[in-house]
């Protein structure tokens, strides 16, 4: 017998933490079978692949991706991987953050290592809350969504609108590749593969800053059943974030 | 070997580099900016890398992704942005790491001014970041003991994995003065020495060989077992890592107690006093974490010495470990200056005198 499909090497066999309906778990899959994939095409050399976690419900992915791992203070990864690719700058590198970590505490260190052109991946995803400290309100919570610190649904004269980061880091000279992708269906998550690999090609090729904002759910802190989850993210999250390619320098 | 007139700040610099330093994150702030812009110049020509990071946050999170990788790394910077980089200090000792960070001491609090100070003294022995660690932290004196600590820090730091912190007033840095410059090292990451590092570990490897640069622990048990071999290791620095300078103590009646630059100008007054007939000494820390509290016991609780006066450009900082060592067996005044004026030997002969007329 032959094997015609097997577990991705690049995740441990740790079992995840995560929610049911939660996205995180599909995501980390796609990041792992993207770089799997580029060391059997002979793209990459085993081993030649590292990532920083951050603070947030991903905090334990050094404990999933089965290569040379960081753990960053919240906010900080891209600053990390700044650091370890300038001291390794033939290995590929990959932050994997939140909406909280990138899009709030650590907004400066996602916007320099985009300005400075930084060569590593960033996988940002976008769920519109705090997931692990229990659904508090985030940079990108949604207008009129209740969390438990906009219990009155965020409030846009109070708070401000919720920032698009990948609109938003398109716009820097340094950043090369932007595109914004959901695991909403099939379609969606071949798109966000792709997206991905997509990315860590422009990374062996020495190309400028990438960055695969996902939208994700979070059913749990948004107290909807996992399926009702995926009807808000695409009644909600995807007209507000829309969809597609923000920028491509290599597509240029 | 020949004597070169180096700015103190170059020479720190110069010395990070021949001691195997390649990697610099930093951002400019005063008194210390030569050191970053040294770097920018010189991290080109021995092929290493000098960054400007966007703000001290990211700087030492930069340090710990490349020290992470098993690297010789610098930061530096003065106090303002010393304490901006504490979060990451902390996560850099949690994660065991080695590496060296520069504080050229500034006046405080807040943005102070930008003259010398001494005022981050507990900030560095006391903690600084959240949780239970220490740095290695060397106040040294003179640009010389500056370069000779240098050439040895990232070996120290590598041995017990903690960082190092030099705790060094603005003078150090601003002042030029002759130095000996030591010969290059020849630093390569070696992943045998340092097993923990990240080098390249690949699926099929044995996964304890795992790069996992980490500071979270989070189950009760297995942060127990992390903090106690945190503290073994300090333990370890404090009983083999003490430094210090007695300077005229053997007959000393009085002791003076500093650190820093203005152990210097003590050094003069108590010349100055034994010429008058007075007899002084100078018990001087030049690791300040570990504090010598035994040599400076030694030192101080002999019979003839009648009283300690500690001097600082504080208000007291070191003070507490002077008091906290001599556990009440001698009298001890205080003489300090805020801000960052430094005292002249005359205010210091001053103090000694006063002591001995009993006022």
């Amino acid at each position: 017998m032959s094997v015609v499909f097997e577990r991705t090497k690049l995740l441990t066999d740790k079992q995840f933490h995560y929610c049911p309906g939660c996205n995180h778990g599909i995501i980390h899959r796609l990041v792992a079978e993207s770089i799997d994939e580029l060391v059997q095409e002979g793209k990459l050399e085993a081993g030649n692949v590292m990532g920083v976690a951050p603070v947030g419900c991903s905090v334990f992915a050094y404990d999933y991706f089965n290569c040379d791992m960081y753990e960053a203070a919240h906010g900080r990864a891209p600053a990390v991987a700044t650091g370890a690719k300038r001291a390794r700058p033939n290995t590929i590198f990959f932050t994997y953050q939140g909406d909280c970590d990138l899009a709030s505490i650590g907004t400066a260190e996602i916007v320099h290592a985009a300005h400075r052109g930084e060569k590593f991946v960033t996988i940002f995803v976008n769920n519109a809350i705090y997931g692990m400290t229990g659904g508090q309100m985030a940079p990108t919570t949604l207008v009129g969504q209740k969390t438990t610190t906009s219990p009155y649904g965020r409030d846009e004269a109070w708070c401000g609108a919720p920032i698009r980061i990948a609109e938003m880091l398109s716009t820097i000279p340094g950043s090369y590749y932007i595109e914004r992708c959901a695991c909403n269906n099939n379609a969606n998550i071949i798109k966000t593969k792709k997206a991905i690999k997509k990315a860590f090609q422009y990374q062996l090729e020495g190309k400028g800053f990438c960055l695969i904002e996902v939208l994700s759910t979070c059913p749990t802190n948004w107290g909807l059943s996992p399926v009702e989850a995926m009807t808000w993210l695409e009644e909600n999250m995807i007209p507000y974030y829309p969809l597609g390619v923000k920028k491509d320098k290599g597509a240029e | 070997m020949a004597l070169t007139l180096m700015k103190g700040s170059e020479a720190i610099a110069e010395a990070a580099i021949r001691a195997g330093a390649r990697f610099f994150f930093g951002y400019p702030i005063t008194p210390q900016t030569e050191i970053p812009e040294y770097m920018s110049a010189r991290m080109p020509e021995v092929g290493g890398c000098f960054l400007q990071a966007e703000s001290e946050v990211a700087a030492i999170n930069m340090v710990y992704g490349a020290a992470g990788t098993g690297a010789r790394v610098i930061t530096s910077s003065s106090s303002p942005g010393v304490s901006l980089k504490q979060e990451g200090i902390s996560y850099c000792a949690g994660a065991q790491l080695p590496c060296v960070i520069l504080n050229v001491m500034r006046g405080g609090p807040g943005l102070g001014n930008i003259q010398a100070s001494q005022g981050d003294y507990m900030q560095g022995v006391k903690g600084g970041g959240n949780g239970d660690y220490h740095l290695l932290t060397y106040a040294p004196s003179s640009v010389q003991e500056a370069i000779d600590i240098m050439m040895f820090a990232f070996e120290k730091a590598e041995k017990y994995r903690m960082p190092v912190l030099f705790l060094a007033d603005g003078i150090i840095a601003q002042m030029m003065e002759p130095v000996e410059m030591p010969e290059m090292v020849d630093y390569k990451v070696d992943p045998e020495k340092k097993p923990w590092a990240c080098t390249g570990w690949k699926p099929g490897d044995d996964p304890a060989k795992r790069g996992v640069i980490n500071s979270i622990y989070i189950d009760t048990e297995s942060l127990s077992i992390h903090n106690e071999h945190l503290q073994a290791i300090y333990a370890e620095a404090r009983a083999n890592e003490q430094m210090w300078e007695n300077y005229k103590t053997e007959d000393a009646e009085y002791i003076i107690t500093a650190f820093g630059t203005v152990a210097r100008i003590a050094k003069t007054a108590i010349d100055e006093l034994r010429e008058q007939g007075v007899k002084v000494g100078l018990f001087r820390p030049i690791s300040v974490w570990p504090y010598p509290y035994d040599a400076m016991r030694e030192t101080i609780c002999r019979e003839q010495v009648k009283g300690v006066l500690d001097v600082e450009v504080n208000e007291g900082q070191m003070l507490e470990d002077v008091k906290l060592g001599l556990e009440g067996a001698k009298p001890i005044r205080f003489f300090g200056h805020y801000g960052s004026e430094f005292p002249t030997t005359d205010e210091i002969k001053n103090e000694i005198l006063k002591m001995k007329e009993g006022k």
